[in-house]
C-alpha cells in the first residue's frame, strides 16, 4: 500500500508549525496506524531527519495515550483508539491528513504531541473520592444496585483521551466530564463529595479555557469508549442540584 | 439559553396558532387581533396583557443573545489554531448552523416587528401606519408580494431548524435526558415542534400565494 502523508510538524510549544507531505511505501493493510507511522520514522531516521513526535502507551486501545486527528476525524474513521485502527480502514493511494488534537487547553507539545494536563486538573479538582487508608473494605459492603452499577461501569470506560474536546466544534470537553460526573455520582463511594465534585470540575473546566457545550454530538461520535451523550445532561442535572444546594 | 429558548417555543406555537385564524376570514381575523389588546380585563389595562408579552419576549431575547455570544466567544478562544481539516461525523446539521441561523431570526424578527407590529408598513401600497390596512388586509398585500413570501418561508426555515436543535438541546441543558429513551424522545419533541410550528406557519402565506385566502 502506498500513501501520501500530510503530516503537522512543530518542533516545540512556541514554534511556528505547518503541514508536511511525505510518501509512504510498503505499508501493510495488517499494520496499526502507529505501526505505519514507525515505519515512516524508520525511513525519517535512515535519512537523517527528525523523526515525528507522537503519543502512546498501551497500544491496546486502553490506556489514552495515542491520539491523533486522522483526516478530519478523531482517532480516524473507525469507533476506536488510533493504535487500534488498522491501515485496512485505508487503501492505496489514499492521502492522509494528519492533525494534532486542537484545543488552547491542550498546547502542542511537539509536532503531534499534546499536552493534556488540563484534563488531569479536573480530575484533582473532584473527580476522585476521598477514601480511608488501610484494609480494603469488602466488595459487597456497600450494595450498588445493578442498573446504577451498569451505568458507573459503562461510563467508567472513559479513558481521558480527549477525542471529545478534540472532536467537539466548542472546543468543550463536556462529555470527558459527565463521565466521571456519572461515573462516580451512580455510585455510594462517590455521594459524600457529590456536589462539591461538581461545581469544582466544571470551574476547573472553565478556568483552563475548554468552550461550552451547545449539544451538538460530535463528542459522543467520535468517543473510542462509545459514551453517549446522556452523561453530559447527568452533568448538567447535578450541577442544577448542586446550585440549588448553594455550592 | 435553555429557560429563554423554552419561553420562545411556547410564544410561538401560541403565535402560530394565532395566525391560523387567517383561515376564519378577514373579520375573524381582525376580532383576534384586536382580542390580544383586550385580554385580561378589566383585571388588566388595555393592551396590558400585550405589553407583559412584550417585555417578557425581551427580556428572554436579551438573555437568549447574550448566552449565545458568550457561547461563541468562548468557543472561538477555546480553539484558536483551527483543523486544517476536519469532518463532522454524526451531528445534525441544525445543531452546526444555531448561531447563523439565530442571527438570520433576529434580522427577521426585526424586519417583521416593522411590517406588522411597530411600523405597520404594506410593501404592496407603500403606506405605513393606520393607511397600512387592517391587520387581515395588511397581511393579505405583504404575501401578495413573492419577494416578501419568499423571505417569510426562508426564515420559517431556519425557524423549524433552530427549533428542531434547540427544543433537545435545552432539555439536555436543564439535565432530563438522563437515558437513551429520553433523549431520543426529546430529539422527537424536537422534529415535532419544527415541523408545527415552522409548518403551521407557513401555512398562512403559502395560502396567500396561492390565492387560498384572499
Amino acid at each position: 500500500m502506498k500513501l501520501t502523508l500530510k503530516i503537522w510538524r512543530q518542533a516545540t510549544t512556541d514554534a511556528t508549525g505547518a503541514m508536511h507531505t511525505y510518501q509512504l511505501d510498503g505499508v501493510s493493510e495488517d499494520m496499526s496506524f502507529l505501526e505505519m507511522l514507525d515505519v515512516l520514522n524508520e525511513q525519517l531516521n535512515a535519512s537523517d531527519e527528525e523523526p515525528i513526535a507522537f503519543d502512546s502507551d498501551c497500544r491496546e486501545g486502553i490506556c489514552g495515550m495515542c491520539g491523533l486527528m486522522i483526516n478530519g476525524q478523531a482517532h480516524g474513521p473507525e469507533v476506536t483508539t488510533t493504535c487500534q485502527l488498522h491501515m485496512r480502514s485505508f487503501k492505496d493511494g489514499d492521502e492522509i491528513t494528519i492533525e494534532p488534537w486542537r484545543a488552547d487547553a491542550f498546547p502542542v507539545l511537539k509536532d503531534l504531541c499534546v499536552d493534556r494536563s488540563a484534563l488531569d486538573r479536573m480530575i484533582q479538582s473532584g473527580g476522585y473520592i476521598s477514601a480511608n487508608t488501610g484494609s480494603a473494605p469488602d466488595a459487597h459492603a456497600a450494595p450498588v444496585e445493578k442498573k446504577k452499577a451498569d451505568r458507573a461501569f459503562d461510563v467508567a470506560t472513559c479513558i481521558g483521551c480527549g477525542a471529545c474536546v478534540a472532536a467537539c466544534p466548542n472546543g468543550s470537553a463536556s462529555l470527558f466530564l459527565g463521565a466521571k460526573i456519572t461515573h462516580l455520582g451512580e455510585l455510594p463511594q462517590g455521594q459524600p463529595e457529590r456536589w462539591d465534585r461538581v461545581i469544582g470540575m466544571v470551574s476547573q473546566h472553565d478556568h483552563d479555557g475548554f468552550g461550552g457545550c451547545t449539544n451538538i454530538g460530535e463528542c459522543a461520535s467520535a468517543c473510542p469508549k462509545e459514551i453517549p451523550l446522556d452523561v453530559i445532561s447527568q452533568l448538567n442535572k447535578d450541577l442544577r442540584t448542586a446550585m440549588v444546594k448553594g455550592r | 439559553m435553555a429557560v429563554s429558548g423554552l419561553l420562545f417555543i411556547a410564544f410561538t406555537l401560541v403565535h402560530m396558532y394565532g395566525n391560523l385564524k387567517a383561515f376564519s376570514g378577514q373579520e375573524k381575523f381582525n376580532d383576534y387581533a384586536h382580542h390580544l389588546r383586550e385580554f385580561g380585563e378589566p383585571i388588566l389595562p388595555y393592551e396590558g396583557f400585550l405589553w407583559i408579552t412584550r417585555v417578557g419576549l425581551l427580556v428572554a431575547l436579551v438573555a437568549h443573545v447574550t448566552s449565545a455570544v458568550i457561547l461563541a466567544r468562548r468557543a472561538s478562544r477555546a480553539r484558536t489554531t483551527k483543523y486544517q481539516y476536519k469532518k463532522n461525523k454524526h451531528s445534525a446539521l441544525s445543531s452546526r448552523t444555531m448561531r447563523w441561523g439565530g442571527a438570520a431570526l433576529l434580522l427577521f424578527i426585526i424586519w417583521h416587528l416593522v411590517n406588522f407590529s411597530f411600523g405597520k408598513v404594506n410593501p404592496q401600497t407603500g403606506e405605513t401606519g393606520a393607511a397600512a390596512g387592517d391587520p387581515y388586509t395588511l397581511m393579505v398585500d405583504t404575501f401578495d408580494v413573492w419577494w416578501m413570501t419568499v423571505i417569510y418561508l426562508v426564515a420559517m426555515l431556519a425557524l423549524g431548524f433552530h427549533l428542531h436543535h434547540g427544543t433537545w438541546s435545552a432539555t439536555q441543558t436543564l439535565g432530563y435526558t438522563n437515558t437513551a429513551t429520553s433523549r431520543q424522545r426529546a430529539k422527537q419533541a424536537g422534529w415535532l415542534l419544527a415541523i408545527v410550528i415552522a409548518g403551521g406557519f407557513s401555512l398562512v402565506p403559502l395560502s396567500v400565494m396561492f390565492g387560498i385566502i384572499e
